[in-house]
């Protein structure tokens, strides 16, 4: 690469570009998300019971397996990027499958937990906390699906045989971004199921 | 990209089983009855989860300071954010 005049024609530099792109990206993310954590935390304080009678409404159980599903999926993606380091596009294929399937999984629960809700008579216009749970699940729920779009795309580079073990750029900040997406569900799942 | 494959896949792994056992315990913890302790542990357990996945998943871990303050202004700013606006609220 000492021959390049242009430093962004050092592979080394655009990833740590993209990197830094993507990184960049999250952080809008997180004020996005946290606009909404924001009014989760001055409503709760300010309506304590309301939040505590509402939040039982939830399917705990069903909350855990979607956060066992979302976690499962993130590992996945480690064992994708990992593979594709080692140069197996085959593996990361497989592994970024495996977390698209898993998202499906999730977004199935969530059909089925949004469902009962509805069944119940809970609206996003119910109240305050249904208000608050619809929004911040339902934009959670609006990434997983970008995420999905994303890891497609990776899986198409791939199959044209556009990934490898000195390229897999578009892998690894997809992964990124999918491990944002697992990381905020983190927090959603406690603080919407959990708290009373 | 400083590591060899066998040994980030082996963290990689215990971190997913950290994760796995962190969501039992906060599921457990949440149904017995601790109080305003319940938000403390449940949050704490959230935190150290995407800490986990922060350090190790999306290798902040090996990062350098630029990244790491990219990683670290926004919360520094959410923190902030809420903080302010908890004092507006809660006071008025």
């Amino acid at each position: 690469m000492s021959g390049h005049s242009d430093e962004h024609a050092d592979p080394a530099v655009a990833f740590e570009s993209a990197k830094l792109g993507v990184w960049t990206f999250l952080a809008t993310e997180v004020l996005l998300f946290g606009a909404l954590f924001t009014a989760y935390t001055v409503f709760r304080m300010k309506y304590p019971e309301l939040f505590r009678v509402e939040h039982a409404k939830l399917d705990r159980v069903l909350g855990a397996v979607n956060t066992v599903v979302l976690i499962t999926s993130s590992f996945t993606v480690v064992l994708g990027v990992d593979a594709i380091k080692r140069g197996k596009a085959r593996m990361l294929e497989v592994c970024y499958g495996a977390t698209i399937l898993l998202a499906a999984v999730f977004l199935c629960v969530k059909y089925v937990e949004y469902s009962a809700k509805f069944h119940h008579g809970l609206y996003p216009g119910t109240n305050l906390f249904f208000s608050l749970y619809f929004m911040m699940t339902g934009l959670h729920g609006i990434h997983v699906l970008l995420g999905m779009g994303l890891l497609s795309y990776v899986i198409v580079l791939s199959r044209r045989g556009r990934l490898s073990a000195s390229y897999y750029t578009p892998a690894e900040m997809s992964g990124l971004y999918w491990h944002f997406v697992d990381l905020v569900w983190i927090y959603l799942f406690p603080l919407l199921y959990l708290l009373g | 990209m400083t590591h060899g494959p066998g040994k980030s896949i082996r963290a990689g792994i215990a971190v997913f089983i950290a994760l796995l056992l962190l969501t039992a315990v906060t599921v457990l913890v949440s149904y017995v009855d601790l109080g305003l302790w319940n938000a403390v542990v449940a949050l704490l357990i959230a935190s150290v989860k995407a800490s986990l996945v922060a350090l190790f998943f999306m290798h902040l871990k090996g990062e350098n300071r630029l990244v790491w303050g990219f990683a670290l202004v926004p919360i520094a700013f959410l923190s902030l954010i809420i903080f302010g606006t908890l004092v507006d609220t809660m006071l008025r």
